[in-house]
């Protein structure tokens, strides 16, 4: 399991990946910050859309005071366009709160002693932790060229490699849309339906079949 | 037997209450139009026209001798819908509207749906019943969805509509959601003896439950089982309706009339996505204009392997079945 995954050599893997790893190791930033651990639990990746009845649901959880700011972003060829917020686990951001920003970090992969929640089943086998995140500074995620960006613009990452998604997103084709044909439409981040680390959509509870005519008196 | 088999796989909305649906008078409906206007034309055709109207409550010459709707002068209309909006806000307690929103210049409806996506969960179906105000009991519903056999392609006998699972999707099996295609040719039209049904300026096809006869003829024409029958009295407990109705869509029927898809006209003409659109989890469900090049079901035509459903027949829907992937 993760010991063999990520034993293997990273220095191949060191380019992006669509996954945003939100694990970090244990090790590294830790030591020194003292704040109680956080809740360790999985996010949670899909959750039952019977629940988001009222479509556009709102990000699941803003961390700490929830101000009503707009995730606005320019995306090429869409123009200026609103995203929820990531579902980012709770309590768990900002990531600082454990891993002091600049703090010696180890590059080597294998297996973390914390966010051992997280089984990677993201092409596991090539990618790994900082392949996304951003080690020196960890509120932050990383594109292949080195650039930083903020977690709630994660669709960059994914686009990375997931190029024809990337593309079908934009048009407003994969993926889940509510708002205006004809007008402001809102939009999902990937990882609102997929979990970065396990991202294959989960199967769902179907609502009841119809009744058959001889039992629809 | 009757034409509501005519596409075994989908039209199973209540076999019960036929025999009510043949000559009596039917007991305290609204609105009165309808049953006026069927009242009449079963009893003309009967015979015992004075008999069977003497047994009527409230009996409407306006709606009788009313002009189709299409055609009624805007006062008539505003006195109609209000009069409408009085008669539901009575009957479910609640503020109902009944608007009359027109189609938009420009616009041509199209609708797209993916099956490479679907997982036939069946979200689109309730959110449908409860935008659309169906019947709970008995039990209507526009959408069905049809669960094949990835090894026998798409092959309508051997769908199945009434699967269930602990999950979906099942191994080996697709889904393939269908309602209403809203055809450029129309078979349901063309049958219609009354002119009840018609198709709008944005392609929406529409049924008029004022007008209605309840002879059934659109849904033996209807090749996709789009349309559905109130047998019974249709039953929806007032907390579940949605009062933002629009009268060629989903405000309350009376018992004895065809109702189908509208692309959720109250929704789309005011420039919103349809509810199952927006429910969809994994967003199969695409819906714009097909006369602007820069919609989501242009690019769709453009980039996707898109097939229409039954095409041999010439329906010419505008719904588009597509593989994203
Ligand atoms: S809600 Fe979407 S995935 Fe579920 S059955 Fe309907 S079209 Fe298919
Ligand atoms: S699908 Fe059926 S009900 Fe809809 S327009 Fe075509 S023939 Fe008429």
């Amino acid at each position: 399991m993760a010991v063999s995954r990520f034993a293997r050599s990273t220095a191949a893997s060191w380019v992006a990946s669509p996954a945003f790893l939100i694990l970090v190791f244990a090790g590294a930033g830790r030591a020194g910050a003292g704040p109680t651990p956080p809740a360790a639990k999985p996010a949670e990746d899909q959750k039952d859309p019977k629940k988001d009845e009222k479509k556009d649901e709102a990000p699941k959880k803003p961390e700490a005071a929830p101000p009503a700011r707009a995730n606005m972003h320019f995306v090429e060829g869409l123009g200026e366009i609103e995203l929820p917020l990531p579902p980012l686990t709770d309590g768990i951001f900002p990531c600082t709160q454990c891993h002091e920003k600049g703090a010696p970090f180890d590059h080597s992969r294998r297996e973390l002693n914390f966010h051992d929640e997280i089984k990677l089943e993201h092409d596991a086998e090539h990618r790994w932790c900082l392949d996304c995140h951003n080690a020196e500074d960890r509120d932050k995620l990383h594109l292949a060229s080195g650039q930083t960006i903020e977690f709630t613009e994660s669709y960059k990452l994914c686009g990375q490699c997931h190029g024809d998604k990337y593309r079908d997103w934009r048009a407003g084709v994969h993926g889940r849309r509510s708002g205006y044909w004809d007008g402001p439409k809102k939009y999902l981040l990937c990882v609102n339906c997929h979990w970065p680390h396990a991202p294959h959509f989960k199967p769902l509870k179907p609502e009841p079949p119809p009744r058959r005519p001889e039992e629809n008196k | 037997m009757s034409a509501r088999r005519h596409l075994p796989v989908i039209g199973s909305d209540g076999g019960a209450g036929a025999d009510d649906a043949s000559g009596a008078p039917l007991p305290g409906e609204t609105p009165a139009a309808a049953r006026s206007r069927r009242q009449f034309l079963r009893s003309a055709m009967g015979g015992v026209a004075a008999a069977t109207l003497a047994g009527c409550g409230s009996f409407d010459l306006d709606d009788l001798f009313r002009k189709h709707f299409t055609e009624l002068p805007p006062e008539e209309v505003k006195k109609l819908l209000a009069r409408l909006e009085r008669e539901y806000t009575a009957k479910f307690g609640k503020e109902v509207k009944v608007a009359n929103t027109a189609a938009k210049p420009g616009v041509q409806f199209g609708y797209g749906l993916d099956l490479s996506r679907c997982i036939g969960c069946r979200r689109c179906v309730y959110a449908c019943v409860r935008e659309n105000n169906q019947s709970r009991d008995p039990q209507i519903q526009w959408i069905r969805v049809l669960e094949m056999e990835k090894e026998k392609g798409i092959d309508t006998a051997e769908s199945n509509q009434y699967y269930d699972a602990a999950e979906v999707p099942r191994p080996g099996h697709f889904y393939m959601p269908v309602a209403c295609h809203q055809c450029r040719n129309p078979p349901c039209v063309k049958t219609c003896p009354v002119r009840a049904t018609w198709q709008e300026p944005d392609g929406i096809v529409v049924v008029d439950y004022n007008r209605c006869v309840g002879c059934r003829c659109c849904m033996a024409a209807c090749p996709y089982g789009a349309r559905h029958f109130n047998w019974g009295e249709p039953h929806l407990p007032p907390a579940d309706l949605n009062p933002n109705t629009h009268y060629l869509g989903n405000r309350p029927r009376p018992k004895g009339v065809v109702e189908k898809c509208t692309w959720c006209i109250q929704r789309t003409r005011v420039g919103r996505y349809p509810a199952c659109v927006e429910i969809c989890p994994v967003g199969a469900r695409k819906f714009g204009n097909l006369l602007d090049p820069e919609s989501e079901i242009r690019y769709i035509m453009e980039h996707k392997r898109v097939f229409i459903f039954k095409e041999e027949l010439n329906t010419q829907p505008k719904f588009y079945y597509f593989y994203a992937t």
